[in-house]
């Protein structure tokens, strides 16, 4: 006797939130019922292996069934085929459309391409990820990046009406959207350290500031593409290490702002020179595409690595960008000099003492890069920067 | 010219991708009726155009209008081919035809395709202006309504019930025509799809006009099916109940209050009652009289019939014979008398229904059922289904005598069916012998006297379990008591039906789901050696699966069946008997006996052991169900009673041997009545067999329980939440040597499996029942067995169950004390007070899908589609009459939908499960689609009737064909309805208001 066809079909559809975990993974069919099985499910409701095999397949069948309406989410909620209470079919999105943070961490800021894909299985070995789980994720990143690519407004509005995911999620994509882009580079060893998270917080940041959105949010494709005007005009801060006066200017300011409250003191003072030009040259470079690319190592490079070699504290780091960043405003040649020009751009408001958890950074002495590139996105920030501080509540450890 | 149909295209979405190149749809449609087609302008490269075109008007005779659908094609407009369709919607207008139904049709329906499925959707509105016609001689039917409902419907009250009406059409089915060699399968598909619109529309007219011949205005019960002849044509047969209905008006009749109009017709005022009251009365003994007549259509039509029942059979009961009880004989000789005159006239007493207005049935005599073997012959004139007709008439003839011969003028319940495999057909029809009030009958009321001793003889409610027979003249031996409620009368000692469990009946306990099913091998052949083969196995299955019934009950510890239905399907080279029905106990029936194990041999020590040791396991497994289903039935002593009942504990007994079952004789007893003690004699293998198959029926599990009624008897405070499902199956058998024994257990265990696959699947429900649990066997294949079933879980809540529990109790007290006849009619009221004391259980929150409650006032406001742009309304289906906590307030009209789906590419679509699991939900959306753009947020008493599945993976191929119908209704929930009643004036911001809350 063998089951040659067996359905269940509800007028409801009956959505199992186990099992649709167990598809979105990319178990198969048996390997899902083993995992079930070991999860106790027979005992607790008597059920034969035979039952949840059925039941399974069938569960399995729907999902793959609805997979094509879950590629437009609009069509989910205006179809007639399957009808789903509103709540279940917001968790049937919301769940479609979560990632996990390492296949993220993989491709962040990689080309969405077919090349990229073929990679996938490399990606899936290394995660621990299945390949099924891995393509649908890759296939998400992609298909929200194409609809939203070439769209005026708010990236993180268009995600969220376009794929109706939750704010939170759409906020990630909009992150991976923009690093997908910008093709920054993640990969690096180097770089390892840093989660999702942190990326997608700098993501936000620089979305707000930026991107042609911060200018004019009439434009296509304004929260994708860095503000090329911006980044030219970021060469003029080049000043600030070029001239000698200037340099020596900045630095005593800084120092005479900081001293008593910094705990490497000694060490800023003796390096600040190096961290200055370190930081300025960054981002005098960034008219060239490779070097926006590169912009995360740099970053680590030029300023992380030095101020972890002298052990500096989170506090401390924090102190001096923002007192950094503050003096400029006092610098009377570079007022002069640059006509305003930059300083209206680079208005630097920089919250004098932060209320941030600073603690919860800390981790094995290491200091997170997460907040220097805060501080440092700040640095070039053009416009009262208020709103993104909101960026602070944030923890880091947040996706 | 009586009616101006009007119809307009507002938009489309989702349409699928036409034009490879630009990835866009020129669509435009065309609007056909009858024989007059409208086109919309082309809509260029868009998937989601917006036609919004003019108003199309077809003028049209109202014939016309209930026979032909409306028909809308989408097609993509290709300048230099042939158009390419899309897909078409079918939409039938004859819920327009009432005056009280739906008045528009309006929103978005799916455009299907039979090949590709369902296809995005279109808006469209239609609407007919009908003018008065005066013409006395006119073909058409406008106004009658029809319920697939098989009670009085909600928002109604019966004046007259009339009886009977029924019809069939035949055609040449257009998949067996010359053409369709030529042309393509989607061509020929619709084709179908098309004709058998058309002839139900047609068979629906011609069944309207002989309501209105009797004077009715409304057909209940409506069952319309369909035979796929093959060859031979396709037969669209319906049959039904006229009668005339008045609409409750008044708006407090929607309030769950108990101040409903009329005192007699009392609209029951909850909704976990959703049978009007029943009195049935009837005893016992289940299926009485088979007649299996095998007639070769051709001249010679031979009538061998291996049962009892002659046509010849004088009602034995004539007048009544004053033993049937201190009181009831001359009574129930008037009663008879007059129900005879009001039924005599009629060619059939038979009605659909299978729940009554209280007061309308008196005394129940138990099933009745009929089978026919016939060869199948080409329809030579489709006009004159002569041969068709006379098939349905002799056996309707049959259960008419049968009926009589059980003392009953009328019969309830009553359906037909068939089975076709090549050229044999098995007509069977079957229902419940029954006693009916005249009072429902005839216009005119009944002398008051009358009327005031059947009302007192009704109240006690145990009077449907009284016989209704001769107690010295019995059609057949059964074993008499005195009833245990009343002391009275005479109740028999099993009683199955066909009908719903009476709303007022004393049941102690809780009712559960009862199968026999039963396999029999048969060997191949052709024609009329082969319809001989099959009417020579019936008479053998009927009693196995009888006794495999019987043995169930006792087993359960009940006593009595309700809802039963036997399905007899026959294949290529076996025959399957699936019987389905509601086992309770019913306190009016005495206590079931247990079973007795025999051997036979009984001088070997280990056998006798392991007969004690089997005697053991049974007697265990009887108290364990009676703990299961909480029947602890008071214990009565003798004193009370004061009344000589012979036995107390009946025993009854089935004698298993091959010699007296297998005998010439023509009487088949079916009825263990006359023996002393309830045997199942093991002498052989087979009789083993059995007993093991009757033990290793699982319960189902815990927070579960399941019946095939309307209700569960037993549970009265249903939740909100329902989940309505179909479930199908295919097994294929090995065909290595088949034996009846392995084809019993395969069957047995696939019954089983799908049962408990529906618990683990909707475990997230307990507790839980599942209603109307209706099985469906085919056999499409040499080696295939298909299972389909449809049912709705509802939930209950435990809590107040608990309470429930306690009223057998109470219930029982009060019995003991009904010897004295003035307290009599204290009980019930105490007992119906009670009931309205608890109203509804406060509708918990756990509503999953919250229905929009489009409110009446809203309802008819509503110019412009309600939710035309918004997400889809929510659209509940049940195959019940009725939505556990809320009130139906609109009836809109039947639905009656025919489809075809085949595919050529089955690997791709997921297999033949990917296939039909698709295909089933796609046919639920566009009921819901239909059901929506009639205004409606409830199909009741749906069924799917149909769900023939062909398929041939050689040719990676498979074609499924579907018929579903139910009610489309508006229901509003009863806790909104006290908001609404309370603040009139804001009625239409209100429920527009949930609805939109819904809808995002």
């Amino acid at each position: 006797m063998t089951s040659e066809l067996d359905i269940f079909v509800g007028n409801t559809t009956l959505i199992d939130e186990d099992v649709y975990r167990l598809w979105l993974d990319g178990y198969s069919v048996t390997d899902a019922v083993a995992l079930r099985v070991r999860s106790g499910i027979l005992e607790q409701t008597g059920a034969t292996a035979a039952v949840l095999q059925s039941d399974t397949m069938d569960h399995y069948r729907t999902f793959h069934m609805l997979e094509r309406l879950l590629h437009a989410p609009p069509k989910l909620l205006h179809q007639l085929i399957f009808q789903i209470p509103p709540s279940r079919q917001a968790l049937l999105i919301e769940r479609y459309y979560a990632f996990d943070e390492a296949f993220v961490r993989e491709v962040l800021g990689k080309k969405l391409s077919k090349g990229t894909k073929k990679d996938l299985d490399d990606i899936s070995t290394k995660t621990g990820i299945t390949l099924k789980s891995c393509r649908r994720q890759f296939d998400n990143f992609k298909r929200v990046f194409k609809v939203v690519e070439e769209m005026r407004g708010s990236l993180v509005d268009n995600i969220q009406q376009h794929f109706l995911l939750s704010d939170r999620l759409a906020r990630d994509y909009a992150a991976i959207v923009f690093f997908a882009n910008n093709r920054f580079e993640t990969g690096k060893k180097k770089l390892q350290y840093l989660s999702f998270g942190d990326f997608a917080f700098c993501a936000e940041l620089m979305i707000q500031n930026w991107t042609l959105g911060a200018v004019d949010s009439q434009m296509d494709d304004m929260d994708m593409d860095l503000d090329k005007e911006f980044l030219q005009d970021l060469k003029e801060l080049k000043v600030l290490v070029a001239d000698k006066d200037l340099l020596d200017l900045h630095k005593s300011l800084v120092c005479t702002a900081l001293r008593g409250k910094l705990g490497v003191f000694s060490e800023m003072e003796a390096n600040f020179k190096n961290l200055s030009r370190g930081l300025v040259n960054v981002a005098a470079k960034l008219t060239h595409n490779k070097d926006v690319r590169d912009l995360f190592v740099d970053l680590v490079e030029k300023f992380v690595e030095p101020c972890r070699s002298d052990h500096w504290p989170l506090s401390d780091v924090r102190f001096f960008l923002n007192q950094y960043s503050a003096s400029v405003h006092s610098l009377d040649g570079f007022r002069l000099e640059c006509g305003g020009t930059i300083w209206a751009h680079c208005n630097l408001h920089l919250p004098g003492s932060s209320n941030s958890p600073a603690s919860a950074f800390q981790v094995a002495g290491t200091t997170s890069v997460h907040h220097h590139a805060q501080q440092f996105f700040c640095i070039f920030s053009r416009y009262r920067v208020s709103p993104c501080w909101s960026g602070w509540s944030r923890t880091p450890d947040l996706r | 010219m009586p009616g101006k149909l009007k119809v307009k295209i507002v938009a489309g979405r989702h349409l699928p991708v036409m034009d490879r190149a630009s990835d866009l749809t020129d669509a435009f449609v065309e609007v056909k009726f009858g024989n007059t087609t409208f086109k919309t302008d082309v809509y260029l490269k868009s998937l989601n155009p917006q036609w919004n075109s003019e108003w199309f008007k077809f003028e049209v005779d109202d014939e016309d209008l209930q026979d032909e659908p409306l028909q809308i094609t989408v097609l993509d407009h290709d300048t230099y081919s042939a158009n390419d369709a899309i897909g078409k919607v079918y939409i039938d207008i004859d819920p327009l035809l009432y005056s009280e139904a739906a008045t528009v049709i309006s929103g978005w329906f799916p455009i299907y395709d039979t090949i590709h499925g369902i296809r995005g959707e279109i808006n469209v509105v239609v609407k007919v202006d009908l003018f008065n016609d005066l013409n006395r001689f006119r073909q058409s039917s406008c106004g009658v309504k029809f319920f697939c409902t098989t009670s009085i419907p909600k928002c109604y009250r019966a004046v007259i019930i009339h009886g009977f009406v029924e019809e069939l059409v035949v055609n040449e089915d257009p998949e067996y025509q010359w053409i369709d060699r030529i042309r393509t399968p989607r061509a020929s598909n619709e084709a179908r799809q098309r004709l058998i619109s058309l002839m139900s529309g047609e068979l629906q007219r011609k069944i309207g006009l002989k309501v209105l011949e009797m004077r009715g205005n409304a057909v209940v019960g409506y069952l319309q099916c369909f035979d796929l002849e093959g060859e031979s044509g396709l037969v669209v047969r319906a049959i039904g109940t006229a009668c005339t209905l008045d609409k409750l008006s008044s708006p407090a009749a929607f309030l769950p209050a108990c101040n409903s109009p009329s005192k007699e017709m009392k609209e029951i005022p909850f909704n976990e009652d959703p049978n009007p009251n029943t009195h049935s009365s009837g005893p016992s003994t289940p299926l009485k009289n088979q007649t299996y007549s095998f007639s070769p259509s051709k001249s010679y039509s031979r009538q061998s019939s291996s049962s009892d029942t002659d046509l010849s059979l004088t009602p034995k009961t004539g007048m009544g014979s004053g033993s049937a009880g201190k009181e009831g004989g001359p009574f129930k000789a008037l009663l008879r008398q007059q129900t005879q005159s009001a039924l005599e006239q009629r060619e059939f007493p038979f009605f659909t229904l299978t729940a009554f207005p209280p007061g309308f049935l008196v005394h129940v005599g138990g099933v009745v059922s009929a089978r026919s073997v016939k060869l199948l012959d080409r329809i030579h004139n489709p006009d004159e289904p002569e041969t068709r007709d006379a098939w349905w008439a002799e056996i309707r003839q049959e259960i008419k005598s049968h009926a009589k011969a059980l003392g009953c003028h009328a019969v309830v319940g009553y359906s037909e069916s068939t089975s076709i495999c090549e050229e044999v057909c098995i007509l069977s029809a079957s229902g419940t012998a029954a006693v009916l009030n005249p009072r429902f009958l005839q216009d005119g009321t009944v002398e008051g006297c009358l009327e005031q001793r059947l009302e007192e003889n009704l109240s006690t409610r145990c009077g449907f379990c009284h016989i209704p027979y001769d107690e010295l003249n019995m059609p057949f031996p059964a074993h008499l008591t005195y009833c245990y409620n009343c002391r009275k009368q005479k109740v028999p000692d099993v009683l199955f039906t066909t009908i719903d469990l009476p709303t007022d009946a004393t049941v102690i306990g809780k009712g559960c789901l009862i199968q026999a099913r039963l396999c029999r091998l048969k060997k191949k052949a052709q024609a009329e050696a082969n319809a001989t083969a099959i009417s020579n196995l019936l008479p053998f299955m009927e009693y196995e699966v009888h006794t495999q019934l019987m043995n169930k009950l006792k087993l359960k510890g009940m006593n009595a069946l309700f809802g039963l239905r036997i399905q007899i399907t026959v294949g290529e080279n076996m025959l399957m008997g699936l019987a389905s029905a509601t086992g309770v106990y019913l306190a009016a029936l005495p206590t079931p006996g247990g079973i007795q194990i025999a051997g036979k041999t009984p001088n070997d020590g280990s056998y006798e052991q392991h007969i004690s040791h089997m005697q053991k396991k049974i007697n265990d497994t009887i108290a364990k169900n009676k703990e299961l289903y909480e029947i602890n039935p008071p214990e009565i002593s003798e004193e009370i009673i004061g009344s000589p009942i012979p036995e107390p504990r009946q025993r009854s007994r089935l004698l298993r041997s091959q010699s007296e079952s297998s005998d010439e004789v023509t009487e088949l007893d079916l009825s263990h009545g006359k023996k002393d003690a309830f045997v199942l004699e093991i002498d052989d293998t087979d009789a083993m067999e059995d007993v093991h198959s009757l033990l290793t029926d699982v319960p189902p599990p815990s927070g579960f329980y399941s019946c095939n009624t309307e209700i569960m008897p037993g549970i009265n405070n249903w939740t909100s939440e329902i989940q309505m499902f179909t479930s199908v199956r295919v097994i294929r058998l090995s065909s290595l040597n088949l034996t009846n024994q392995a084809l019993n257990k395969n069957f047995n265990d696939l019954c089983e499996n799908l049962l408990k696959s529906l618990y683990f699947k909707l475990r997230s429900m307990i507790p839980c029942c599942l209603c109307h649990v209706n099985f469906t066997v085919s056999l499409p294949e040499d080696e295939l067995i298909q299972v389909t079933v449809t049912a709705v879980a509802i939930t209950f809540d435990k809590n107040q169950a608990l309470q429930t529990t306690k009223t057998p109790v109470e219930k029982s007290l009060q019995r003991a004390s009904t010897d004295n006849e003035e307290l009599l009619q204290f009980p019930l009221e105490l007992c119906s007070d009670s009931l309205h004391s608890h109203p509804f259980p406060p509708v918990k929150a756990v509503t999953v899908e919250k229905a929009s409650p489009v409110g009446d006032g809203n309802f008819r406001n509503r110019s412009a589609p309600p939710c035309a742009n918004s997400t889809v309304g929510v659209v509940k289906m049940t195959p019940l009459s009725f939505i556990p906590g809320a009130k139906i307030t609109k009836y809109l009209g039947i639905i009656n939908m025919f489809f075809i789906r085949e595919t050529t590419s089955l690997r791709e679509e997921g297999g033949v499960s990917g296939f039909l699991h698709a295909f089933i939900a796609e046919v639920f959306a566009m009921v819901r689609a239909h059901v929506a753009a009639l205004g409606g947020n409830a199909v009741v008493s749906y069924i799917m009737k149909q769900c023939v599945f062909m398929e041939n993976p050689n040719k990676n191929q498979a074609q499924c064909l579907i018929n579903v119908s139910g009610d489309a209704v508006v229901f509003v929930r009863e806790s909104d309805l006290e908001v609404v009643s309370s603040q009139q004036p804001t009625t239409n911001c209100q429920s527009s208001c949930t609805e939109g809350e819904v809808t995002t």
